[in-house]
């Protein structure tokens, strides 16, 4: 990028200079914050995908069942079962803060560790096939929802890590490296200046020692002219 | 409170309502997309979508991604797992790493 145009002045020196301070400050803070959060993101990855291929595992085996209980049962009782009402399942989100990322936390009405045996259809038409299904998706949804809390952290969490690169290169390669020219800059300019201005000095020095020079010549000259 | 959605093809979704969730069945990746703008205008925290279903939507899903709700999360349909929601795993982490760690060597 070129470098901006400045005016070499001391004001704008110690402008710039400032800025320099704050950018080089900012950058190693920027920087100290994508460690951290690229650390906690690998660990939310991790246990992401083992949760991942459990609950891919899980499903799999619930999806068998489902299968059977369609092998067996009449479409007609069966959907009319699964459809029978129910409470629905509803969730509470938290906020959690993973170095100022807002990730979800979420966690569900009812206790989802225990398997609650109650089923929401009644025993008469159905057989245990199509239990064993729903039992099999009750297990699995805890760890689904589950999944879907590290999944969306994982999710923000990596976009917060984008940007935070984004930010630590600008200024690492943009901003810092602009500011040191246009600072070397002005100081060049300001030099240049400054000698400039003594050599200036010293010739009009110059030429007033001359000047005096000539006087005193001229009047030494007309003092020894004989009357 | 917030509700947890369903979508995807009959088959593979219609246990879930068994337990709670709403379903939303369609085979039609363009219908699904239009649940999932609904879901979203309703406030669900959690989306679980068919990985067959997803494909077609990936555009909306990667939008969705940088928002705080809903979760769209890929699971395999009734016919197994097409390995989408690994890659989307693999995905974040290339984003953030720039780089692809858990790529496999054999793959190519």
């Amino acid at each position: 990028m070129a470098n901006r145009q400045v005016n070499p002045n001391r004001m704008e020196l110690m402008r710039l200079k400032k800025q320099l301070v704050t950018a080089r400050r900012g950058h190693k803070m920027l920087k100290d914050k994508r460690d951290e959060l690229m650390r906690q993101f690998l660990e939310i990855v991790k246990a992401n995908k083992a949760l991942r291929t459990r609950m891919e595992m899980l499903l799999a085996s619930a999806n068998r069942e489902m299968v059977m209980a369609r092998a067996v049962i009449d479409p007609a009782i069966l959907e009319s079962a699964l459809m029978s009402g129910r409470e629905s399942l509803s969730l509470d989100i938290d906020t959690m803060n993973i170095m100022s990322v807002k990730v979800p936390v979420f966690s569900a009405g009812f206790e989802m560790s225990g398997l609650r045996e109650t089923l929401p259809y009644g025993m008469a038409s159905t057989g245990g096939e199509l239990d064993q299904a729903v039992i099999a998706l009750k297990q699995a949804l805890p760890i689904m929802i589950e999944l879907a809390e590290s999944e969306k952290t994982a999710q923000l969490l990596a976009d917060e890590i984008e940007k935070t690169r984004r930010r630590v290169n600008s200024l690492e390669y943009v901003m810092i490296p602009e500011l040191q020219t246009a600072i070397r800059s002005i100081t060049m300019k300001m030099d240049e200046n400054e000698r400039g201005n003594l050599t200036r000095l010293m010739k009009v020095k110059d030429m007033i020692v001359n000047q005096a020079i000539e006087k005193a010549r001229a009047r030494d000259a007309a003092a020894s002219v004989p009357e | 409170m917030y509700k947890v959605g369903v979508i995807g093809d009959r088959d593979s979704i219609i246990g879930f309502r068994a337990i709670g969730m709403s379903v939303f069945d369609t085979s039609d990746a363009v219908q699904a997309g239009e649940y999932l703008r609904q879901m979203v205008r309703e406030n669900y925290a959690v989306v679980f979508i068919t990985e067959s279903m997803a494909e077609g939507n990936l555009e909306l899903i990667r939008e969705l991604r940088s928002q705080k709700l809903p979760a769209v999360i890929p699971i395999p349909s009734i016919t197994g797992s097409t390995g989408l929601g690994m890659r989307q795993v693999r995905e974040s982490v290339r984003k953030a790493v720039g780089m692809d760690l858990f790529a496999d060597p054999n793959e190519k």
